[in-house]
């Protein structure tokens, strides 16, 4: 797998980042070896090891249904870039 | 649909689950409190929580999959679906995926008086997503988290389903198994039961599938059949015309009654599904199954059966009853209560449900307890009011909430039978319409209706209507 300028556009614009070409160029190269470098683990053979999830022997922790005090709305929304008294604000989402 | 057609659909039903809390924290999960009102930093989705599952959310997806002949899976697990969108602060949801906890179900569904088995490919749990408020003009949309973490039940059918029909049926007997079990309230307008229906279309005797579309926002059970019957004719008239049907989604525009194709996606999907790590596998031993089947209530099929040969109901009126839960109950009380099966049974499904209709409510919603249906049938079967003031009275009630005894002497309804008050309306009927006395006498037999109108008008619907036929018959000779 090779990542091209145009995933790392992709990808820098999903993180709401921006990159410059040469700072596009020069993270396209570091992923590639970083991708690279993982991509030797498709070299073993795991076909008689178990998928793992976890790696603690532990199933089934749940809790009751009973309620918990919820946040006040003011700290809710504390740490939104932008709201109003009562709601998260975001640009508008064109549907 | 046109003969050399046939259409193939499968629905994605999401059911919000009855719990008090939601999935993985301890907030409220009431519907319409104030906008995040309802959230902590588990489900708002702050760094370093930890989320914990209820297990009340996992016994009703157990639940649910045993009423739906599933196999549970003695081993499930949670993964994280990852996407981008305002309503989902984690920027990924929290579902199952390869591991579901309930798949190859199956139910029965009746369309035409045919039995038809539906598949359920897989039922899982997930969390709900909030809710994104738009406003008409201006730059901005709004975000309300009271919603996320929400459980939801992720119900997907096999795509069994051939027509509109059936959809709609299949629908409406989810929604049945769904309150039987007290598992969700399956509200559709309040969005508590969802539906997404992916439709495609394939010539008769064909084998593959065509291309599907996925409909979304079928936010009432009234458009589920309108949608699909929508969207069919429009994949059968691309197809007419030469066309290639493209797999996309589109959206069910209600007041237009047409689906819309959604604006292609920027980006391919790809969910980047893998492993929840912050919660640790589910396993479910043959104990906890035999538990939950062992407190199973009853379903709307056993119902139906014990009404037909409990109560003698006929199976038309039986279906009816015993679609609903809180139909079924409001009949059982009511008899209880010492109505006479069959009448309860033509009052709950004629004027109840006539009024309930006109009011757009559901039987959850009725004003009248089952001890008021009673009182007012026996008013009728005493003689103290017609079966025609009855209807009156009725609605009275319905409107006010009061009891027929009450309705009955405030408006002063009470049915004559006292013979000579009736004799009295009989005679002037007869005397203000000689011509049609002496044309009946002459042989046209069908003004008898006629007579009677009259002397029921000049009562006010009041006077005992075998009275009146009688004496009319006497007189008329």
């Amino acid at each position: 797998m090779k990542i091209t300028q145009e995933d790392v556009k992709h990808i820098a614009r999903l993180s709401r980042l921006y990159l410059s070409d040469e700072e596009t160029s020069t993270f396209g190269g570091q992923l590639n070896s970083i991708i690279e470098y993982v991509e030797q683990l498709n070299g073993l053979d795991t076909s008689s090891v178990e998928p793992t999830s976890h790696v603690i022997p532990l199933n089934n922790v749940m809790r009751d249904d009973t309620l918990k005090p919820s946040l006040p709305i003011e700290e809710a929304l504390k740490n939104a870039p932008d709201a109003t008294e009562k709601f998260y604000r975001v640009p508008k989402i064109i549907e | 649909m046109s003969g050399k057609y046939e259409a193939v659909i499968g629905l994605e039903v999401h059911a919000q689950m009855l719990t008090d809390t939601k999935i993985f924290c301890g907030c409220s999960t009431k519907f319409g409190s104030e906008p995040n009102s309802q959230t902590c930093p588990v489900c708002i989705g702050m760094p370093g929580v930890l989320p914990v599952l209820n297990g009340k959310a996992v016994e009703f997806a157990i639940k649910t999959g045993i009423a739906m002949n599933c196999k549970i899976s003695s081993y499930s697990r949670f993964a994280r679906k990852n996407y981008f969108y305002p309503d989902l602060p984690k920027g990924y949801q929290i579902s199952q995926y390869e591991l579901p906890i309930c798949e190859h179900g199956h139910i029965e569904i009746m369309v035409d008086g045919d039995v038809r088995r539906i598949g359920i490919t897989r039922i899982h749990m997930e969390e709900d997503a909030g809710k994104n408020i738009h406003e008409e003009s201006g730059p901005y949309s709004f975000v309300d988290l009271n919603r996320a973490g929400v459980p939801l039940m992720e119900i997907v059918s096999e795509p069994d389903i051939r027509s509109p029909k059936e959809a709609a049926e299949y629908m409406k007997k989810l929604r049945t198994i769904l309150k039987d079990l007290d598992v969700c309230d399956g509200n559709m307008e309040q969005g508590s039961l969802r539906c997404d229906a992916n439709v495609s279309v394939r010539h008769v005797g064909q084998k593959e599938f065509g291309t599907r579309a996925e409909l979304k926002n079928i936010n009432s059970f009234r458009f589920v059949e309108k949608a699909i019957e929508y969207e069919i004719k429009r994949q059968i008239k691309v197809l007419e015309d030469g066309g290639k049907v493209i797999q996309e989604t589109r959206l069910w525009d209600s007041a237009a009654g047409v689906t819309i194709s959604m604006r292609s996606k920027e980006e391919a999907h790809d969910y980047r599904y893998f492993p929840e790590p912050d919660l640790v596998p589910i396993t479910v031993e043959q104990k906890w199954i035999d538990e939950i089947k062992a407190s199973q209530p009853e379903f709307s099929d056993e119902r139906r059966e014990r009404f037909v040969s409990e109560y003698g109901l006929p199976q038309y009126n039986a279906d009816q009853l015993a679609i609903d839960r809180s139909t079924s109950v409001l009949f059982e009380e009511a008899v209880k209560a010492g109505g006479t099966p069959k009448d309860v049974a033509n009052l709950i499904i004629g004027e109840l449900t006539r009024l309930l209709n006109e009011d757009s409510k559901t039987f959850d919603e009725c004003p009248l307890r089952p001890k008021q249906l009673a009182d007012m049938l026996r008013l009728i079967e005493n003689g103290t009011i017609s079966g025609k003031i009855a209807k009156t009275v009725f609605e009275e009630m319905y409107k006010t909430g009061k009891d027929a005894d009450t309705v009955v002497k405030e408006k002063g309804l009470v049915q004559i039978s006292d013979e000579g008050a009736i004799e009295k309306a009989v005679d002037e009927a007869l005397a203000k319409n000689r011509n049609e006395v002496e044309r009946y006498k002459a042989g046209d037999e069908k003004l008898m209706g006629f007579f009677v109108g009259q002397v029921m008008k000049a009562t006010k619907g009041k006077a005992n209507p075998q009275m009146v036929n009688e004496l009319l018959k006497k007189k008329l000779g």
